[in-house]
């Protein structure tokens, strides 16, 4: 099990800090920056593992910066304090970027991330919450995260708990059966404490989603489930913000993040191929220096 | 039937459904312990749930018919901090969401208890899509979840405050087929201990749920024809007690296990794979009594007879691995 870095932990409360009391501009500014430092530590784990899945890590990489330096109320020292709000991340196979994020937060030492998928390495290829704090379940087959979700939300209630539950799942992940059923549980159950996170990337490992087993439209089959829709465009900080906001309406809340897989890397940007695919020397040194 | 006959007859044993036990401890866990918490997928009935209901309405969290979700929903309330009880219908509790058990429960360490209904061939003539007889093989390539499989009214309970009291991820069979309740002074249920119910030199018998009574039974028929028949409880099927297995092995020239399961990966696998491991005199013949194929139609006790879960099957089993001996 890895331990918490008290001096990430501590540059993570000076910027939740910052990012409270800046300005829009400021903040964006300041939210980018941790975006752009998760994105090249996936690049880095990614060049280093040869392996992994840089076009889901890309697209859902702004999501998770929103999240921890804006949103979460957490203590990354603190990884079991039960008030905490929990963030489950469906889309396992994007390990890289929740890994990147929760190193950048201090919930361990970010020297850690050279050991992604290396021989007895805690950071395995899917995330698992016995080696690594901040992981609140295990996550990689699809279709797992959002019924936990919808137990941590009901035990919230449960126990009189102010503290919400997000979780993040991939576009095609929604293909799942077992999403449905936890989206029905959820209405019924009235979680207004639970947001869940659709990265609408529009891709999944082999084709277009529209193209394999047809999503759309997605936001009314969300809201025909008696959830409140909120769409906006996932690598906006302000309409992120601003979508991760409490519930109006006592219903839980699905943010269709309209997201491109492999933001941020002009080459990689919404490429099927780059579901999956390494990098070579060449290609790592060209995404470095598009991602500033 | 002459008088002689008559006064032979044994009074008929009074049996139980353990469902009726499971859903009293249940009850009183909960009065004790506001982390007790009951989840279940449209069974409010037959998990035996509606006391439980009445008395702690925000507390049974019913998700209807969704089993992955079902478990799942389990695991999201041992992160929070609650006790789940996740019931359902074996077959499907075990079946459908055996990934939700897996990844959400055994591999992630989630303290969740999972209350398998009716297991084994309790639904009879519902048929195979209804019986529980794949659990022991599935459940048991889970590493870190347990497998307690109690016999009686009293191993029940205990099954039930062993959960309270230690939360781990952990599977119950709660048993509907009626059994009797197991001889007074019985062992408490002891997490991964195989208990010995009755002592024996010659063979041991090896049953859990609804066959320890009849190995029971089986051991007295044995003892009439002078063999001396050791009756193990695998109450615990995991984690597995291999140094009583491996006692026996030792102690006695042959084993027979019994049951209410396939034989693919149930106790007799486990015993066996145990038994292979051993010095060559204590590699002795075992006998595997259980289900090889999807069970035809008939009710649970014709279905236990054609598996050979009888005592008197299990008492020929035993004559016939001594043989082998």
């Amino acid at each position: 099990m890895l331990h918490a870095d008290p001096e990430r932990v501590s540059a993570w409360r000076r910027l939740r800090a910052m990012v409270a009391d800046a300005t829009p501009t400021e903040r964006d500014a300041l939210l980018h920056e941790q975006a752009t430092w998760i994105r090249r530590s996936v690049v880095s784990m990614i060049d280093s593992a040869r392996q992994g899945h840089i076009g889901g890590d890309f697209s859902v990489t702004d999501i998770l910066a929103t999240l921890y330096f804006a949103v979460l109320d957490i203590d990354p020292g603190r990884p079991e304090w039960p008030e905490r709000d929990r963030y489950i991340q469906s889309k396992g196979h994007a390990a890289a970027s929740l890994y990147s994020t929760l190193a950048r937060c201090g919930f361990f030492p970010p020297e850690e991330l050279d050991t992604f998928m290396a021989p007895l390495s805690p950071l395995n290829g899917h995330p698992n919450r016995n080696e690594i704090p901040g992981v609140e379940t295990n996550t990689g087959p699809l279709g797992h995260g959002l019924p936990v979700a919808v137990g941590t939300a009901i035990g919230a209630k449960l126990a009189g708990r102010r503290s919400r539950t997000f979780v993040a799942l991939g576009d095609g992940e929604m293909q799942e059966g077992s999403n449905w059923e936890a989206l029905m549980a959820g209405a019924h159950h009235h979680l207004d404490n639970l947001t869940a996170i659709i990265d609408r990337n529009r891709l999944q490992q082999g084709a277009r989603t529209e193209d394999t087993n047809a999503l759309d439209p997605l936001d009314e089959k969300l809201a025909a489930f008696n959830w409140e829709v909120r769409v906006v465009d996932g690598h906006d900080y302000a309409q992120l913000l601003n979508a991760f906001g409490p519930s109006t309406t006592g219903r839980p809340v699905a943010v269709v993040a309209n997201t491109i897989k492999g933001h941020g890397v002009s080459f990689i940007e919404d490429r099927v191929e780059w579901h999956h695919k390494v990098p070579d020397a060449d290609q790592v040194r060209a995404a470095l220096e598009e991602l500033v | 039937m002459t008088a002689v006959d008559e006064a032979s007859v044994a009074p008929p044993v009074e049996t139980f459904d353990n469902r009726v036990p499971f859903a009293e401890e249940l009850i009183e866990q909960a009065r004790r312990d506001p982390r007790v918490v009951a989840v279940c997928n449209d069974s409010v009935g037959s998990s035996n749930l509606v006391a439980f209901r009445e008395e702690f309405p925000d507390r049974l969290i019913n998700v209807g018919i969704a089993e992955q979700d079902l478990v799942g929903v389990g695991a999201g309330l041992a992160n929070a901090g609650f006790v789940p009880f996740v019931c359902g219908a074996a077959p499907f509790l075990t079946g459908r969401s055996l990934e939700q058990v897996k990844v959400d429960v055994a591999y992630s360490q989630l303290p969740v208890t999972l209350c398998g209904m009716s297991p084994g061939m309790a639904y009879g003539e519902l048929g195979p899509t209804h019986h529980s007889v794949e659990d022991f093989s599935w459940l048991r390539a889970l590493p870190g979840l347990d497998i307690v499989v109690p016999a009686d009214r009293e191993q029940t309970r205990q099954a039930v405050r062993n959960a309270v009291e230690m939360p781990r991820p952990a599977f119950i069979r709660v048993g509907r087929f009626k059994v009797p309740d197991l001889p007074k002074g019985t062992p408490r249920l002891e997490r991964g201990r195989i208990q010995t119910i009755r002592k024996g030199s010659d063979v041991t018998l090896i049953g859990l749920g609804s066959t320890l009574p009849r190995a029971l039974a089986a051991a007295d028929r044995l003892a009439a024809d002078g063999v001396s028949a050791r009756v193990l409880n695998a109450a615990y099927l995991a984690p597995l007690d291999v140094a009583t297995i491996e006692a026996a092995a030792r102690e006695t020239r042959a084993i027979v296990t019994a049951e209410e399961a396939n034989v693919s990966g149930g106790v007799g696998a486990a015993v066996s794979a145990v038994i292979s491991g051993l010095e060559s005199s204590a590699r002795v013949p075992i006998e595997i009594l259980g289900l090889h194929e999807f069970a035809p139609t008939g009710s649970t006790g014709f279905l236990l007879e054609r598996y050979g879960l009888t005592e008197e099957s299990i008492a020929e089993a035993a004559k016939a691995a001594l043989t082998r001996g």
